[in-house]
């Protein structure tokens, strides 16, 4: 059975719909200390956008889910969550090999390829409070893994814990980017709803690799 | 939650629908496309404004559309920026082959979502400049925050911009003079409540009576710092020093003033404070040439307001004085 394949990308892409859905009040209440309290509603209409493309396609790369998702995404959320997290996933797709299926290696460069986008896009870097502070965790604990030659299971869950942890510890952070940067010091304090959706999306993948 | 609403998913297609009955003949709105743009665009040989941004802020972008200031707007979802789809398809509806002007606040999101459109509309040949507004000085302009954000300004650089292309300024010159309107300007705003998205339903925060929101945005963020309420006359001083520090301005310079309320301000206040604001400037030997108080950039039912001071020359006040005709601002035409 191959590790990454579209079965397991679409899988992936409905279970963070699902988690966003689940979440929107958490990651709305989060951004209303420090933003603007729109991150869940947007998400939600984003990913339940993606998740009515997966109905309606037929795909012929694992790499295309992505690329589809991503444009998606960008189409239809609007803000910065929008353009950073359908630029990750377009990036993401882009840099799996054509085909059906990927390895686990191929999946660990396009993860970092994801984050790379997001980094050139936002230019933030870690410590910034946000997206960037749990995805970079996320994809280094996710090399890791697979670099020890773990199953994507151990590697899945690894990253979201990394991404947890990444996550809880922008609390104490001030923000440098984005709306929440606006508040100075007042930013202190708060978990990033940015860097809390990246969880929930490392969490879907964890949740839909568990054995 | 109180408002005028059927479905909160529904309120800004629905509000589209609204501005389309009520100004047909001078405005068309593609429901598809989600933008609002003049009936009799595109205008061959003549520089095309676009500008956008989320929506709460009415009449800024939609109420600013027509003869003398933008030819399009894209409105997003509330307190959300638009999609890079909305702004192509605004860009390549007004393109008169001339070229067009983005107008864009400075806020994380509107830069992603019109660059990825501006790269879009080149690769379908049509010429983007952007004219970004970065005017409140509230926010430090440094490497620690997303920069200072646009607020009041937007106004006036519509306004100014977009009588420049209608007379028939080229593309690098409306641009040119878009910048000179924002680098010449500073805002600053206060809230005495927060603002309700009907997504959320409850106030974007909370604030004990005798309290206000110092150096607020206008997206229902909290700002810089929370202060007791003092007299208008403190405030007003307080904010013009914090404008004319950042953008300072001479013994017989000119200016335009903005009092703009954040939309649930009583004109009654904004006349009082656009007073204190005269005399404050009168003091300093400031010239106020022209002025405009209402409600023009606001932050849905937000209490608060904005003071923007533009330091102007002669042939910015002649294009402030151009005829424009748009749903929300309108003279000599």
């Amino acid at each position: 059975m191959p590790d990454v394949d579209v079965a397991l990308a679409t899988a992936w892409l409905r279970a963070a719909a699902d988690a966003v859905t689940a979440d929107a009040d958490l990651l709305t209440r989060l951004d209303s200390a420090i933003g603007d309290g729109d991150h869940g509603a947007n998400l939600r209409r984003g990913f339940t956008a993606v998740v009515a493309v997966l109905d309606g396609s037929e795909f012929a790369g694992v790499g295309d889910v992505f690329v589809r998702a991503g444009a998606t995404l960008i189409s239809k959320v609007g803000g910065a969550s929008g353009p950073l997290y359908g630029s990750a996933l377009r990036a993401i797709g882009k840099a799996l090999p054509p085909g059906e299926s990927a390895d686990l290696a191929d999946l660990a460069r396009a993860l970092r390829a994801g984050l790379d986008a997001v980094s050139k896009l936002g230019g933030a870097a870690p410590g910034d409070k946000t997206i960037v502070d749990a995805y970079g965790p996320a994809v280094a604990a996710f090399e890791d893994a697979v670099a020890g030659g773990a199953a994507l299971p151990e590697a899945a869950a690894g990253a979201a814990r990394a991404a947890g942890d990444g996550a809880r510890a922008t609390t104490p952070l001030t923000a440098r980017k984005g709306r929440a940067s606006y508040l100075g010091e007042r930013s202190a304090g708060h978990q990033d709803p940015g860097a809390t959706s990246t969880w929930l999306l490392f969490q879907a993948l964890a949740d839909v690799t568990a054995p | 939650m109180k408002k005028f609403i059927n479905d909160p998913n529904d309120v800004v297609a629905e509000a589209l629908a609204g501005i389309a009955a009520a100004h047909p003949g001078d405005l068309r709105v593609d429901t598809a496309g989600q933008y609002i743009c003049r009936a009799d665009a595109p205008r061959s040989g003549k520089v095309a404004l676009v500008s956008g941004g989320g929506s709460g802020h009415e009449p800024l972008h939609g109420g600013f559309v027509g003869p003398g200031m933008l030819d399009a707007a894209c409105p997003g979802e509330v307190f959300t920026s638009p999609v890079p789809d909305q702004i192509l398809a605004a860009t390549k509806a007004v393109d008169g082959g001339a070229g067009v002007v983005h107008v864009v606040k400075n806020y994380t999101g509107d830069v992603m979502n019109f660059q990825m459109a501006a790269e879009l509309a080149a690769d379908e040949g049509v010429t983007v400049e952007t004219v970004l507004v970065d005017d409140d000085v509230a926010v430090e302009n440094s490497t620690w925050t997303a920069g200072r954000r646009g607020t009041g300004a937007t106004l006036l650089v519509e306004k100014i911009a977009g009588a420049l292309a209608e007379e028939g300024g080229k593309l690098a010159e409306v641009a040119a003079i878009g910048r000179e309107v924002n680098t010449a300007s500073g805002s600053f705003a206060y809230a005495l409540t927060a603002g309700t998205t009907p997504a959320a339903g409850r106030p974007g925060f909370d604030l004990p009576d005798d309290e206000i929101e110092v150096g607020v945005g206008i997206h229902g963020e909290p700002g810089r710092r929370r202060e007791k309420l003092r007299p208008a006359r403190d405030l007003v001083r307080s904010a013009l020093d914090a404008i004319l520090e950042a953008k300072p301005v001479a013994d017989g310079d000119q200016v335009i003033v903005l009092v703009n309320g954040l939309g649930g301000t009583p004109l009654l206040e904004l006349y009082l404070v656009y007073g204190e604001v005269a005399t404050v400037l009168a003091e300093r030997g400031v010239r106020i040439v022209r002025r405009l108080v209402g409600n023009y950039v606001t932050s849905l039912d937000m209490a608060g307001l904005s003071i923007t001071v533009t330091r102007v020359t002669d042939e910015m006040v002649r294009l402030w004085d151009a005829p424009v005709r748009t749903p929300g601002l309108r003279w000599g035409a």
